[in-house]
């Protein structure tokens, strides 16, 4: 494992006029981490995830990432199209809801040979391939790769979108609330999944969640925000059994089985 | 081109000579950027949108009083969009009209490219409905013109991959999608694909206006045209099993037209003119000069 984390956040604050979305946010990701943010709903979670992933304009701070060549670039310098090839090829982003992050109207392979045929692959045996294989990984059925997503069950549509941002091997992945709307079971068969695939791949994982079982399933590190701030962080395990901060307490409370 | 109108009300070739010079500015500029789609201030015609607004405004900003035009709608010149265009032009502009390819200096289209090879004192003017290439696969313009700027054209792949799993081949068999010379992914409006390689290096240029999404884009004579497709499926034009009904063409692009109310059917040239000049050159099916082999078109 690399001496250098993957990611630094340093001061990150996001301003929406005078309202505060997110300020004196600063962690380091590490290669192979899970790193969950938890809070409330209007904590800040969300915000302070777009705006690491570059899909919201921060107001202050520094996003720092390395890059595959090693070197470490301020994401704010980069160009767009630098920006949006990072984010199809070394990123992936699961949104909490599949619709927003699938293509419903295109079938399974073609969704997760998209980000292929975007680095520019242009032999469709090979795409297909790949995207049966993924399909397999996911442990979506593989008679199902020519069906639409509008087909597939909630369960499976999130599979499908773990899968198409796998399927270029990103080094870093974003996910928001990647369980929320499915039901417990489900849950538990995606968590896995997800447990599985990212200790196979390495991934440097940051996932936002409001539920602490989430987090202590998946995470090595937490941080929990309130009203746009962190006030706890480190790893998962001792601020679920030991909050130091009165909300952190509140939080583990209020859930039993946490 | 301020020539006296037969109609003394309209400005030679209907358009005033302000709105001309706007679109030719952006004509020029389409050339300049091969296959890029530049805006324009589409104006009002008289005729509804769908019936070749882009393609009259193009055609009225280009055209001189010694110009000679040709107008084919599906590559008949005697349906009732190219005889009414050609009308409109000899109205308000007094040029002369054709329906020979090879008299031509302008050519209207709407749907195809003439079999008669072009030549480079030709224009062939397109009539374009959608011209951005990713519209269905991506409604959102403002996203669409991101990936034109930053050359990102995976979707379209996309929407070619979708083809070959659902029917085992690229079924797209109009507005088939082409790069030109390498960067621009374009529209080449709905000519069928075995149109496309006409489109490739043609000596004429080539001018596509969509009048309703007020955007004009162009074909440099001599530009390369290429036909996106996979490695393991590469492009690949309509094949027609017999010769034209009529004029006994082979390697031209067909029309099945319905014979009677028992099932009768026949194919025959969709470039009327090409077939025209064949049967008054003596070929045809039964003719001595059926056999000749005459790859016509290509």
């Amino acid at each position: 494992m690399s001496r250098q984390p993957i990611l630094t956040v340093g001061n990150l604050e996001k301003r929406y006029g005078a309202r505060i979305g997110c300020t004196e946010v600063s962690f380091d990701l590490w290669p192979g981490e899970v790193l969950a943010i938890v809070g409330e709903s209007g904590s800040g979670k969300t915000t302070l995830l777009n705006c690491i992933s570059g899909r919201l304009a921060r107001s202050a701070g520094s996003v720092r990432y390395r890059m595959r060549d090693g070197v470490i670039r301020e994401l704010a310098d980069l160009g767009e199209a630098e920006l949006r090839f990072l984010m199809r090829t070394d990123w992936g982003f699961v949104h909490q809801n599949p619709a927003d992050g699938l293509r419903m109207r295109v079938s399974a392979g073609g969704n997760v040979g998209e980000r292929l045929m975007a680095v520019g692959e242009r032999h469709y045996g090979c795409i297909r391939r790949t995207a049966s294989d993924w399909l397999g990984r996911v442990e979506i059925a593989g008679d199902r790769i020519d069906d639409q997503p509008i087909a597939f069950s909630g369960g499976m549509r999130q599979r499908l979108q773990i899968a198409r941002n796998l399927v270029t091997r990103p080094r870093l992945l974003f996910m928001d609330e990647p369980t929320g709307g499915l039901d417990v079971s489900v849950q538990a068969r995606v968590l896995d999944l997800l447990r599985g695939l990212v200790s196979d791949l390495g991934l440097a994982v940051v996932i936002v969640t409001h539920d602490l079982a989430v987090a202590r399933l998946l995470s090595q590190r937490l941080l929990v925000m309130k009203e746009g701030r962190v006030v706890e962080s480190g790893l998962t395990d001792r601020v679920l059994d030991d909050p130091h901060h009165p909300y952190s307490q509140l939080l583990v409370a209020s859930i039993p089985e946490a | 081109m301020t020539k006296a109108s037969p109609l003394p009300d309209y400005n030679f070739a209907y358009l005033d000579e302000g709105t001309k010079r706007m679109i030719r500015r952006a004509v020029l500029k389409a050339i300049a950027i091969p296959g890029y789609q530049v805006p324009f201030a589409s104006r009002e015609m008289p005729m509804p949108y769908g019936w070749g607004t882009g393609g009259v405004q193009v055609t009225a900003s280009i055209i001189g009083p010694t110009d000679v035009l040709k107008v084919i709608d599906q590559g008949a010149d005697d349906t009732i969009n190219a005889v009414s265009i050609r009308s409109f032009f000899q109205k308000t502009a007094a040029v002369q009209t054709t329906t020979h390819t090879n008299e031509a200096s302008i050519i209207q289209t709407r749907h195809r490219i003439p079999e008669t090879p072009l030549r480079a004192d030709q224009i062939l003017v397109y009539q374009v409905p959608i011209p951005e290439p990713l519209r269905f696969l991506e409604p959102r313009e403002t996203e669409t013109r991101t990936m034109h700027a930053l050359e990102e054209y995976g979707l379209m792949h996309v929407k070619l991959y979708e083809d070959i799993a659902r029917h085992d081949h690229i079924a797209t068999t109009y507005a088939y999608p082409v790069k030109v010379a390498g960067r621009y992914v374009m529209d080449p409006s709905p000519i069928p694909k075995f149109d496309n390689p006409k489109m490739d290096r043609s000596p004429a240029l080539q001018l596509f206006g969509a009048g309703r999404e007020k955007r004009i884009y162009a074909l440099p004579p001599f530009i390369e045209v290429k036909s996106l497709d996979f490695e393991d499926h590469p492009f690949s034009i309509q094949r027609f099993d017999k010769p034209c009904a009529l004029c006994g063409a082979e390697g031209v692009y067909l029309d099945e037209v319905i014979t009677d109310d028992r099932g009768g059917r026949m194919f025959v040239c969709s470039d009327t003119d090409h077939c025209q000049s064949r049967l008054t050159q003596g070929q045809g099916p039964t003719g001595p000069l059926a056999s000749s082999g005459e790859e016509a078109g290509r």
